[in-house]
């Protein structure tokens, strides 16, 4: 009875599909939303902006992006990091070719670059489905990898082949580059995620989500009341690569800094991002960010647990770590294949009756 | 004889569809031989015939599925060029499939919903921005779907997955989606398959009032005879791909060819 929807009457469509029919959930967002644009920035230092919020949030972006593709439209990926890659490459060309490039201009045009990148490498999917798409896209990552390692005139003829971030203002405070500080780098990062939550929210829940979520429940019958199969999944492919293109030029610029390619995007993070959507849920905007959370955060809580808490060695605790970690997947994916998103519903669920039997 | 009114008062206007001598193979297999026909505005058209007729074929050439290697269909009184499913769609033709082909992962809601693609027009930066056309249009859409919900009687099941309905419903929800694209010609393929009595009696009523109400032409493809002879205004036959007869009810009930394709007659 805690989580109440008795008496909660909708009385006009418009209120009967707003994001959170239910009042108990709308305060909550927006209190969680108040936390985190007025407490959090205040408080931020430069360890839990580094270790926490800015990856999570970095990786959250990359997350809604492939469950927009996989979840959304079923066309399964591999080279999401190859995509990040040509946003981060993209952001760095621009900066370094337009000085006076607005920053978040520059974030905007980096995820256009990507997605016609990703456009291109989604034409397979017109043919092929599943796993051997998987494997097509496993193509685009290790190309993209190679290509900016071998062609000097993306890294502009760097002697160690790295790239790293110039830096930037915005009305005179730094926003990228070793100056930057934490909590500039936490406020970046969340207006950017927020802003395009809303809008992967606002995409999956009108015309165009359903069109991709029939080409992923049933083919043949979206074709058959009119959805065009063709420009369904390029459609998924080319927003999903906008998502990932800008979250790669913010794991760059905002993030790392300094990067080389096939350390900082390579096909560990491909899988990285593909466990946060499965282990989030598929299909759900709340489970990109869930997901996201649970694989940026466990890590550092189990560190903090096992070297700060119990005061065992470093490297042992690093391996067991991976243990802990890999036992946790396995774990949840047994409870609920459905991932994070649909376990929050099902609590959900059961508190509307809570404490009732029925 | 240009349009006539039927004795329960519904008038049946100028051919819709015309297929002519359409030619389906598959390798060596003739699926369809050389079959032509018609279909009246207005009309409840059955196709009949033992299994493996070619009865769903004809149904995918007509909506696009499968191309003819031989013959033309003419729509709305033009010949239609070789055209893929979804832009057949466009023209006006919805269909429900034998095994039903709902979309699993959503709600009743957004089934139908799906249903309206074809009318829906606001942009990809509209639907990202939601405030404002993409917003009133979702809403119109939406009254829309209602009014079909109301009428086919599944309010209760709005907001269920597809996928937790029982068949009898889910037939019906799948019908719901192809109304829910405004059809000028409606293709059902088999839609009291494995159905009760009464859940078929729900149908026939639902088949009924579609065309009276909204004025569908429908196509229909169904086992139970005593559907089709009460429902339908004309019947095409198939057997073994060709046509065998073409007629009001009647007219078939008494066709010696018809009867002995559903008696069994060996064929030499």
């Amino acid at each position: 009875m805690y989580y109440r929807e008795a008496g909660d009457f909708k009385t006009s469509y418009r209120a009967d599909q707003q994001n959170f029919p239910i009042r108990f959930d709308r305060i909550h967002f927006w209190v969680m939303m108040a936390l985190a644009f007025g407490v959090v920035p205040f408080f931020i230092n430069d360890y839990w902006a580094n270790a926490v919020f800015v990856p999570f949030l970095i990786f959250a972006i990359a997350t809604l992006g492939l469950n927009l593709l996989t979840g959304y439209c079923g066309q399964v990926s591999l080279g999401s990091a190859g995509f990040m890659a040509v946003g981060a490459y993209a952001s760095y060309k621009l900066m370094t070719s337009f000085p006076e490039l607005n920053f978040f201009v520059v974030i905007l045009l980096s995820g256009g670059i990507t997605a016609l990148v990703g456009t291109a490498f989604g034409l397979p999917s017109l043919r092929i489905k599943g796993f051997y798409l998987a494997v097509a896209t496993l193509a685009a990552q290790f190309f993209l990898v190679w290509l900016f390692n071998k062609v000097p005139w993306f890294y502009n003829n760097s002697a160690s082949g790295q790239i790293s971030v110039p830096r930037r203002e915005m009305f005179g405070i730094p926003i990228t580059g070793p100056e930057t500080a934490a909590s500039t780098k936490y406020l970046v990062c969340l207006v950017i995620v927020f802003v395009l939550g809303f809008v992967a929210r606002n995409l999956t829940r009108g015309r165009i989500g359903r069109s991709w979520m029939a080409i992923r429940d049933m083919d043949f019958a979206a074709e058959i009341i009119g959805v065009d199969p063709l420009r369904a999944k390029l459609s998924a492919f080319a927003i999903s690569s906008f998502y990932i293109g800008i979250a790669g030029a913010l794991f760059f610029s905002v993030y790392l800094g300094a990067v080389e390619v096939g350390e900082a995007f390579g096909i560990n993070n491909s899988f990285l991002i593909l466990f946060m959507v499965i282990i989030g849920g598929l299909g759900s905007i709340y489970g990109s960010f869930a997901g996201a959370a649970f694989l940026i955060l466990m890590p550092v809580l189990l560190k903090n647990v096992l070297v700060g808490g119990l005061g065992w060695p470093s490297d042992l605790a690093a391996h067991l770590e991976f243990m802990i970690m890999g036992a946790l997947i396995i774990i949840f994916l047994i409870v609920e294949p459905h991932g994070l998103a649909r376990l929050w519903a099902v609590t959900k669920q059961k508190l509307r009756l809570w404490p009732f039997p029925y | 004889m240009s349009s006539y009114v039927t004795p329960d008062g519904r008038t049946i206007g100028d051919v819709l569809l015309e297929v002519k001598n359409i030619t389906l193979r598959f390798g060596g297999v003739e699926a369809i031989k050389n079959i032509s026909f018609d279909v009246r505005e207005g009309e409840i058209r059955a196709i009949i015939g033992p299994n493996g007729a070619g009865k769903s074929s004809m149904l995918n050439v007509i909506n696009g599925f499968y191309h003819p290697q031989e013959g033309e269909i003419w729509f709305h009184g033009k010949k239609r060029r070789a055209m893929k499913p979804s832009q057949i769609a466009r023209q006006g033709i919805a269909r429900t499939f034998q095994n039903i082909a709902l979309f699993k992962g959503m709600n009743t809601l957004d089934n139908i919903m799906t249903g309206c693609f074809t009318h829906m027009h606001t942009s990809l930066i509209e639907q990202a921005i939601w405030w404002g056309r993409a917003e009133r249009e979702e809403y119109r859409y939406r009254e829309k779907v209602e009014h079909i919900i109301d009428f086919l009687e599944i309010q209760a099941i709005r907001k269920t997955p597809v996928g937790a309905l029982p068949y009898g419903l889910q037939k019906r929800v799948e019908l719901a989606r192809a109304l829910a694209a405004e059809p000028k010609l409606l293709l059902l393929d088999e839609p009291m398959a494995g159905m009760n009595v009464e859940e078929k009696e729900d149908m026939c009523r639902f088949v009924l009032d579609v065309n009276a109400e909204f004025g569908t032409t429908i196509v229909l493809i169904e086992h139970d005879m005593g559907v089709v002879m009460d429902i339908s205004d004309r019947v095409v036959v198939l057997d073994y791909g060709r046509k065998i007869g073409d007629g009001v009810p009647d007219e078939v009930r008494s066709n010696q060819e018809v009867i002995d394709a559903y008696l069994g007659v060996p064929h030499d």
